[in-house]
């Protein structure tokens, strides 16, 4: 599914935020998610401690670059990530706008290109636009990953009808919605859709229950993905009776 | 000499990367390094020199989303 490596589950779990490492072990364990999201920062006390979760867990990592704002951070953060994890996957972000946290497409589009060039199995954080998708897909990216609204902000899918088109304008690349879910009924109309899979960290970790919406929101992908596979009915303007009327009493 | 270490000064006698792991007392195995804001691979900090007023940033592996 991503770069050659088949998945069974199609939530990827953010491992941020959660309210003690306990909660978090659970959470992954209930989401049924087989790749976590980790990043880098200075050690400090308590890095041990994670390190052991992170290999108990036997998940696979995709590490990130959040909180880079240039592509030099991002490039080096990615060299960085690759050699402490041993992995060349790298959801790559680079921050426009430390308010909006809204993706820098243009340099988000040359940091792919220099890591693509060298080896890395690339999954860019970018906006649904159709000319950003096309030039991270030149510059070697074979999985996107739209955002669905603001990181941390639960508003869902901001805009469906520009998803909608980003999916039918690339079937054969991987689409990973990342950012901005907050319920699990947004995560399962995000599979519906057609997309590949869904990212997100915030709605699972911050819930009064971590480890019961960990469950939920794996459920609802697993149910999203289904009913896609399933083909959704067509929406109509009118009742139509489901009930045929053909050997109706007639009583009046 | 002074350094600059994860954005605090330190006074170190390490002339080299690997050397200023050990000094400060990093698990070698466990970090990834930067100096001066480019990569250094962990087979290369021993014959990476440090020079005066050098940014080193030594990383972890931190919860993210």
């Amino acid at each position: 599914m991503f770069y050659g490596i088949p998945l069974t589950s199609r939530l990827l779990l953010g491992t941020a935020q959660y309210p003690s490492p306990a909660i978090l072990g659970e959470a992954i364990t209930a989401s049924g998610a087989e790749v976590i999201t980790v990043s880098l920062r200075r050690e400090g006390a308590g890095g041990g401690a994670f390190r052991e979760l992170l290999r108990d867990t036997g998940r696979r990592i995709l590490p990130n670059t959040a909180g880079c704002h240039s592509v030099r951070e991002a490039v080096t953060t990615a060299h960085m990530a690759r050699e402490l994890f041993a992995t060349n996957w790298i959801k790559l972000e680079v921050i426009g706008h430390a308010d909006t946290l809204q993706p820098d497409p243009f340099a988000l589009v040359e940091a792919a290109r220099i890591l693509c060039s060298e080896g890395f199995a690339v999954f860019p954080y970018m906006t649904e636009d159709l000319i950003l998708a096309e030039r991270l897909v030149e510059a070697g990216c074979r999985v996107l990953m739209p955002w669905g609204a603001p990181i941390g902000s639960g508003q869902g899918l901001r805009n469906p009808e520009g998803l909608r088109s980003l999916r039918a304008h690339f079937p054969g690349i991987a689409l990973v919605i990342d950012a901005g879910i907050g319920a699990p009924s947004q995560a399962a109309a995000a599979m519906e859709m057609g997309f590949d899979a869904v990212l997100l960290n915030t709605a699972v970790a911050k819930a009064r229950d971590p480890v019961g919406m960990a469950r939920a929101f794996g459920q609802a992908v697993a149910a999203g993905r289904l009913a896609h596979e399933a083909g959704l009915m067509l929406r109509r303007d009118m009742a139509v009776a489901s009930t045929p009327v053909f050997g109706m009493a007639e009583l009046a | 000499m002074h350094l600059e270490v994860n954005g605090t000064r330190h006074r170190v006698q390490a002339t080299d990367l690997a050397a200023l792991l050990v000094e400060l007392g990093f698990d070698d195995r466990a970090v990834a390094t930067a100096l001066d804001g480019a990569f250094v691979p962990a087979a290369l900090r021993g014959s990476t020199p440090l020079v005066p007023g050098a940014r080193v940033e030594v990383l972890a592996p931190m919860q993210g989303g």
